[in-house]
């Protein structure tokens, strides 16, 4: 099978691979780069499991080729800590019971992150209308989505 | 055969690599990554074009021109098309918006292709690099041509209506979508362009409705005769979100508080 | 969110350290860094990915299966039919002599639901697999198939499965499990009103995040690795030792978190192929669920039929209840004979009726087969019960919450199923329930308890 070089930068780290030709983003970030955060949960574009962000923007892997990402920033839940120290809404997500069986957490915290990148202060809306590309089935919404509220608050008051 | 993706400078190109067997365009990858995933063995080859006119949206003269690589998002941000930002903001959960683009919305089969919706509504000019046509002419094909953008005269906030009904809250796979340009003249209406999404394999007109429209007020009593042609012509699809049963009995429905809203 | 402490205090000591405090699961540091570890979180060099060819009719007899273009494909490595099966017939509950055995891993003569996995093909891609699958030819002879419960059961209906010569479980009980106590044709009689009422639901699929999957790794001196989602463990570590004709010390099943199951994935659908498939090929195996297999091929919860007949006085009594359940089972038993029995258990409801009959029957039609699914066997039972409960109250003019104050069990009763009620509760809770609702009921239904009248 032909192979291709990709390069990117994954949560701050240079990475350089040759990947299977039309290869998708999370199958090389999963079986390559041992990066397994991003969930394949429907692998059509319905459930948002897979999301990461690409040079700022939430984007889903399991529909972005790899070969389109080359010189992209790619930031994934995988790499969100730092020395081992949480990001508020790794924090929230934990306080506030957002995640039961876990699999469509990696995706909510990337879009839950999109939204607080662009968006500081979020109101209920802001966030509903940012988590209605990610699918959950176990935890349910109210949880996750007071997480994120809660996430926001502790990031400003941070920054105060 | 495996999978393999091709990058071509300009969109000529690119449209001549389109002839080879199982070669298929790639915008966003919304449909054509996903019809690969899900073993669509017709397609072994994306085949893309990075111009970046493709990329652009410019607004003159209350003419907007949206290039066929713009996403979602961009046209639900951009100032000058506050007007129609809501169609845009249809398509999605953030991500797919982010990802799907104008060009591949044309391509969308129903359920999906809410955006489509609204340009036919629009009346929409497609380029493409075989020449420019009219939407309508454009869906009735669907064919090989390869789009680079689609035009349209921005109308004014009030004059364009869009709902999109889903049965998830606040976003899921549509039921239905509908798309109103409606002009009035002291409160008469003078045109109406309707465009209906599901209610075919792809987006289509409302014709009878919209010659029912003409001369109305937008009023309970006037419409009725509209709302009650909406449904004429309709072939609705059967999927796992609704039935074409479901469909067609819900549609006046929905037109009705369109028109009403 | 408050405790009530106040119903049965005198019958613990007030010492609750865990209820009605907030805990942090054990497993969600992982859950929110991307760390825990699903089955498919897992890479091996060399994997192969298996590929199902499936029925695409409802009912069809299988003429002719003919590989030879897909085994030419380039990447595939093996294709499995049923003849590379040790013992291809099973059944899921074999294991507890609930049979008879009737559902093969692999169609071998006839394929009786849409999805029927025929074949397995195993390449190096996934891309070279979906391409060999397509070459895959299969010429079928299209049978008549049923489609619902009462097509299956009409006199002249074609036999969905063989294995059962009739569309329902035979069980010791006869074709029906049954529930007898009192009189209902007397209690019928006294009735003031008599309502009869047919509720159905449809198959509804647990639809969990992560698709049905596992990961087989040949670990040498032929001992296989299983890395599986499955939610019932040694359900699927026996059944595969039955079909595999495996000792189990040679099966190493490594499960740990699923990504949501509800009942999806108890039943034993690709461990024991991936595992036939990595010993025969001597490579990793990988067998993943696309998500249009998740919903259209796993197992959901069973459609049923339910028909409510019930005798009730004037003055709120339920006098008599008359139940007929019926399971869409789809093709197969899998979990189906158990829940049809379940309901027969979970009838009358938790309301004290003097005269009960119950027959809840698995119905075998040409569907996806049924399975597991949060409570299956009574959830739906449950649904008819209380709109039944709903309808009787209105029938005669009675408020909904008061009707089933008068009919709840309570501590002393005899059930039909002749087990002493004990532990009730009921009456306590539709009371805290009236205040945190804001339903009024009559103070005469404050004042009950559990123990009797106050």
């Amino acid at each position: 099978m032909a192979k291709v070089p990709v390069q990117f930068t994954l949560n701050g780290e240079e990475k350089a691979e040759f990947v299977d030709a039309g290869a998708t983003l999370i199958k090389v970030l999963r079986d390559k780069l041992g990066d397994t955060s991003p969930k394949g949960g429907c692998n059509q574009g319905t459930c948002g499991s897979c999301s990461v962000i690409i040079d700022g923007e939430l984007r889903l892997s399991c529909l972005t080729l790899a070969e389109t990402c080359n010189g992209a920033d790619i930031l994934t839940t995988g790499g969100l800590a730092r020395d081992g120290v949480l990001h508020p809404l790794q924090r929230a997500f934990m306080d506030e019971f957002a995640a039961q069986c876990g699999f469509c957490t990696p995706g909510m915290i990337m879009a839950a992150k999109a939204l607080l990148d662009s968006n500081p202060k979020p109101t209920r809306e802001d966030v509903i209308d940012a988590l209605s590309g990610n699918i959950c089935r176990c935890t349910g919404y109210e949880p996750i989505i007071r997480a994120v509220l809660t996430a926001a608050r502790s990031n400003s008051q941070n920054a105060a | 055969m495996p999978l393999a993706l091709k990058t071509y400078p300009t969109l000529a190109e690119a449209g001549s690599a389109l002839s080879d067997a199982g070669a298929r365009y790639i915008g966003g990858g919304t449909l054509v990554v996903r019809a690969a995933n899900e073993g669509d063995v017709s397609l072994s080859t994306f085949v893309r074009s990075t111009d970046p006119e493709l990329s652009v949206i410019k607004v003159e003269g209350g003419r907007a021109t949206i290039g066929a690589s713009v996403a979602m998002s961009a046209v639900a941000r951009h100032p000058d098309l506050s007007a129609i930002a809501k169609a845009a903001r249809a398509v999605g959960g953030p991500a797919i918006r982010n990802m799907a683009t104008v060009g591949g919305n044309l391509f969308a089969a129903a359920p999906y292709g809410d955006f489509a919706v609204a340009l036919l509504a629009l009346d929409a000019t497609v380029h493409t690099t075989a020449g420019d046509l009219g939407i309508e002419e454009f869906l009735a094909g669907r064919d090989g041509r390869v789009v680079a953008g689609v035009s349209f005269a921005v109308p004014p906030a009030e004059n364009f209506r869009f709902v999109k009904v889903s049965r998830v809250k606040p976003k899921g796979v549509a039921v239905l979508s509908i798309a109103a340009v409606i002009e009035a003249d002291a409160g008469k209406v003078r045109s109406a362009r309707i465009a209906l999404g599901c209610m075919a394999d792809r987006p289509i007109r409302a014709r009878s409705a919209e010659k029912a429209l003409a001369g109305a007020t937008l009023r309970e009593e006037d419409v009725a005769p509209a709302v009650a042609a909406i449904g004429e012509g309709v072939h609705p699809i059967t999927d796992a979100i609704a039935s074409a049963w479901y469909r067609a009995e819900v549609l006046p429905v929905h037109f009705r508080r369109l028109l009403l809203e | 969110m408050k405790l009530a402490k106040s119903y049965f205090a005198d019958q613990r000591k007030d010492d609750l350290k865990e209820l009605g405090q907030g805990l942090q699961r054990a497993d969600v540091p992982g859950h929110v860094t991307g760390k825990t570890t699903y089955f498919a979180d897992r890479h091996f060099p060399g994997t192969l990915y298996l590929k199902m060819v499936r029925s695409p009719h409802h009912h069809a007899r299988i003429r002719k299966v003919d590989l030879s273009e897909a085994e030419k494909h380039p990447g595939v490595h093996r294709i499995l039919t049923h003849k590379d099966i040790p013992h291809n017939l099973y059944t899921i509950l074999i294991l507890i002599q609930v049979g008879p055995e009737d559902e093969h891993v692999l169609a071998e003569d006839k394929v009786r639901w849409k999805g029927e996995a025929i074949v397995a093909v195993l390449a190096d891609s996934e891309r070279a697999a979906n391409e060999a699958a397509a070459k895959v030819k299969i010429d079928y002879e299209v049978l008549p198939a049923v489609l619902d419960i009462e097509s299956a059961l009409a006199p002249d209906a074609p036999i969905v499965n063989e294995h059962h010569g009739q569309n329902f479980y035979m069980y010791d009980s006869g074709p029906s499990r049954k529930v007898r106590f009192g009189d209902v044709e007397k209690g019928f009689a006294e009735a003031d009103h008599i309502l009869e009422q047919t509720y159905f639901s449809s198959p509804i699929e647990q639809a969990p995040m992560e698709t049905t999957g596992c990961i087989v790794v040949p670990e040498g001196n032929d001992r296989f690795t299983c890395y599986t989602n499955t939610q019932a463990m040694f359900f699927t570590l026996d059944n595969t030792s039955i079909i595999l004709q495996m000792p189990g010390h040679k099966l190493h099943m490594v499960g740990g978190t699923v990504g949501g199951g509800f009942g999806g994935k108890v039943d034993v659908t690709v461990e024991p192929i991936a595992i036939l498939a990595a010993k025969m090929t001597g490579r990793p195996v990988s067998f993943v669920y696309s998500r249009y297999e998740e919903m259209q091929i796993s197992s959901p919860r069973a459609a049923e039929k339910i028909v409510l007949k019930d005798g009730v006085m004037k003055d709120g009594r339920i006098v008599a209840r008359q139940v007929w359940g019926y399971t869409d089972a789809g093709a197969y038993s899998r979990h189906s004979p158990y829940g049809a029995q379940k309901g027969a258990a979970h009838y009358p409801g938790p309301y004290t009726i003097p005269n009960v009959w119950v027959d809840t029957w698995c119905v075998y039609t040409n569907r996806t087969p049924s399975s597991a699914m949060r409570g299956f066997g009574v959830t739906i039972a449950d649904f008819a019960l209380e709109v039944q409960m709903d309808k009787l109250a209105r029938l005669i003019g009675m408020d909904p919450l008061e009707f089933r104050f008068i009919n709840a069990y309570r501590d002393g009763d005899m059930k039909a199923h002749r087990q002493e009620t004990t532990g009730a509760a009921l009456i306590e809770c539709m009371q805290e329930a009236s205040r945190v609702a804001n339903w009024p009921v009559a103070e005469k239904y404050l004042k009950m308890s559990s123990y009797g009248e106050a």
